[in-house]
């Protein structure tokens, strides 16, 4: 299969900090791939390396067939960069901005086409200080497209941004697929990651912990259903395991996670469980796996807050 | 024009052009802040052709007579005082000098205080003249005018000089740091644009503006004060442009590794404020002693503000001010030079 993105034991140190630690992946032409971790995983320092912005200390990568140090700026013309946070020029319009940015590359879009994919045609000539935080950020979805590039790179692309404004940038993100791009973003929304991703690699203390499609993660769980619930005194989650159709049990804050098949077997067994051992049920969840229970699950630790 | 749209020095000169032109500071700054110090100076230090200076005269027998003597004597202006008051004015300094008349006229002066001497040869010669003297030799007076030689003369040149310090190391400095800090630069670096098109619409966009900022202040200085320009328009263009790359590479320099505005704030000032003072733009350097002289010269502004006063006031050619654009220039490569080594983009 066509690599548009490869790269072996990536390593990058700051300090005494390794950033990265071994990382290798291969990101396919015409998938959205996607990089799932907490803060500071080292994510956005390893898509900054793809991007060439980034010196690597260690380890092979290779852009569109390239390296950026034989591809350079011709690599450059081929790609589109959005960054984690850009601030663009507050006394310029939006219509402004992208012509600007569309100067730089010997070919693409007419700004106003763009404007439109990322539904910002009727800002076209608003101050770029006068929009919101939703609007800017399609702006630089919009001013990473001007050069119809290859391969996208989206830094958290909707972090901090309302629940509308998110689906407006995952919009753009399906009409630049479906016109045959690829796409390698990170996010620590599992919600993104499972919904945008044709794959996803899980980041975490620099390396990848899993990779796979977000079903076929959340399959390896063994189990499609999460059971939480509370109980008093304190329970020992050890004791639930061998319930029907329970796979595994841990507990996190007092919380006792149960994986479990199908939840309509797995609860009255559960309840009857609760009061064989003389427990007060104060609180009970069920919800489908998700790739944060697949996280939760590789490192006991939850993606956001973690 | 269809051709030119997606040119990224053109559209980077724009871009600066354009943001200059929405922030109503930084024309004010640039372009009305400069008017309205020459003004003020010029006002405050006019050398005044015809400037009267005020003369008490004790009351009594005599005064009235004295009065119209000294009035009629032209710059003189006479006031009748009682004693108290006389004395009261020219303790503090509200007259020159007191007439007490009498037999014996006396002229009642402090010799310490500049004008006095000149007002009591001009009241002594008043009075002589009223009471009928004759000269003894017949004396013609000639007054000298010409241009040039007048503070504000001096002064026009020092401030475009210190404008365009300003302007090049606030105008490239300041946003190359607001934009490092804001990751624009960053995200500039990001595309396929090369760093050269970009130092190139810095530098475009500045020398679009020069053009105005000397255009305002040389046509305002001869309006309002009649400041000549007596070497060609030429000369003074080019002086200014190499003011202004020198200062561009100034700043550039300065905010080559600068990350916050703060920094580059400090730094900025760190530079120029010795150039404020020591490099002549409100007063002569030779009022420095002999031994700071070397570092005075070496300095770029004050080679560039001499180029301007000779430009200017003395009319001299490219060939005449070779030395002085010659010292700014070098200031400028070394400038540049040092600032892309050490340039940070991130």
């Amino acid at each position: 299969m066509d690599a548009v993105i490869r790269c072996s034991d990536l390593v990058k140190r700051y300090d005494d900090v390794l950033a990265v630690n071994g990382i290798s992946l291969e990101v396919r032409r015409g998938e959205c791939f996607g990089l799932l971790g907490p803060n500071g995983a080292g994510k956005t320092t390893t898509v900054e390396i793809f991007e060439g912005l980034l010196e690597r200390d260690g380890g092979e990568v290779e852009v569109l067939g390239q390296t950026w140090e034989r591809g350079g700026s011709r690599l450059r013309e081929r790609i589109g960069i959005t960054l984690q946070e850009t601030q663009f020029i507050d006394k310029l319009t939006v219509h402004e901005t992208l012509t600007l940015f569309r100067s730089f590359y010997p070919s693409g879009p007419e700004p106003a086409r763009i404007l439109k994919w990322v539904e910002l045609e009727d800002k076209a000539h608003a101050r770029v200080g006068k929009l919101s935080g939703g609007q800017k950020q399609r702006l630089s979805v919009a001013c990473s497209l001007v050069g119809d590039p290859e391969l996208l790179f989206m830094d958290e692309p909707t972090t901090g941004l309302d629940p509308h404004s998110r689906r407006q940038i995952w919009g753009g993100i399906h009409k630049f697929r479906a016109a045959g791009g690829t796409v390698l973003l990170t996010t620590h929304y599992m919600e993104e990651a499972e919904r945008l991703c044709d794959r996803v690699a899980i980041v975490d203390h620099g390396r990848v912990i899993a990779l796979d499609t977000p079903a076929r993660l959340i399959a390896s769980l063994g189990a499609e259903h999460v059971v939480e619930f509370r109980a008093e005194p304190l329970p020992d989650p050890a004791r639930f395991e061998s319930l029907p159709d329970v796979r595994s049990a841990r507990m996190q804050d007092g919380i006792v996670s149960l994986t479990v098949g199908e939840v309509h077997r797995a609860v009255p067994a559960l309840l009857a469980e609760l009061e064989r051992q003389g427990l007060g049920l104060t609180n009970l969840v069920t919800h489908h796996a998700t790739l944060e229970d697949v996280f939760v699950s590789l490192t006991g630790r939850h993606l956001e807050g973690a | 024009m269809a051709v030119l749209r997606f040119r990224p020095v053109l559209q980077l000169s724009v871009t600066k052009i354009r943001e200059l032109m929405r922030e109503p500071e930084a024309l004010f700054w640039v372009f009305i802040f400069p008017v309205l110090l020459a003004l003020a100076l010029g006002i405050a230090f006019r050398s005044g052709g015809v400037e009267e200076v005020a003369v008490g005269v004790h009351r009594g027998d005599g005064a009235e007579r004295i009065e119209r003597a000294l009035d009629a004597a032209g710059r003189l202006r006479p006031v009748v005082l009682d004693p108290e008051e006389a004395r009261e004015r020219l303790r503090s300094g509200r007259v020159a000098l007191v007439v007490i008349p009498g037999e014996t006229v006396t002229l009642w002066y402090d010799p310490t205080r500049q004008e006095s001497e000149a007002t009591r040869m001009a009241v002594n010669d008043a009075l002589q003249r009223d009471a009928g003297r004759i000269d003894a030799v017949a004396v013609d007076t000639k007054e000298m005018t010409e241009k040039g030689s007048r503070y504000i003369d001096f002064l026009i040149p020092g401030i475009l000089g210190m404008n365009i310090m300003g302007t090049g190391m606030w105008g490239i400095g300041f946003y190359v740091v607001t934009a490092r800090q804001r990751k624009l630069l960053k995200r500039l670096v990001a595309t396929p644009m090369r760093r050269s098109e970009f130092l190139m619409g810095q530098i475009i966009g500045r020398l679009v503006f020069l053009i105005f900022e000397v255009g305002v202040m040389v046509v305002f200085a001869r309006l309002a004060f009649d400041v000549p320009l007596r070497g060609s328009v030429v000369t003074l263009g080019v002086v200014s442009v190499v003011g202004a790359m020198t200062f561009a590479g100034l700043g550039l320099l300065v905010a080559s590794r600068a990350r916050t505005v703060e920094g580059v704030s400090g730094l900025m000032n760190f530079v120029m404020l010795p150039m404020w003072i020591l490099s002549g733009i409100f007063f002569s350097t030779s009022r420095f002693p002999e031994a700071m002289q070397p570092v005075v010269q070496a300095l770029p502004l004050t080679a560039l503000n001499d180029a301007f006063r000779a430009v200017m006031l003395d009319g001299t050619s490219l060939v005449g001010i070779f030395g002085e654009v010659a010292l700014t220039a070098s200031w400028g490569v070394a400038a540049f030079v040092a600032a892309l080594a050490l340039f940070r983009w991130r």
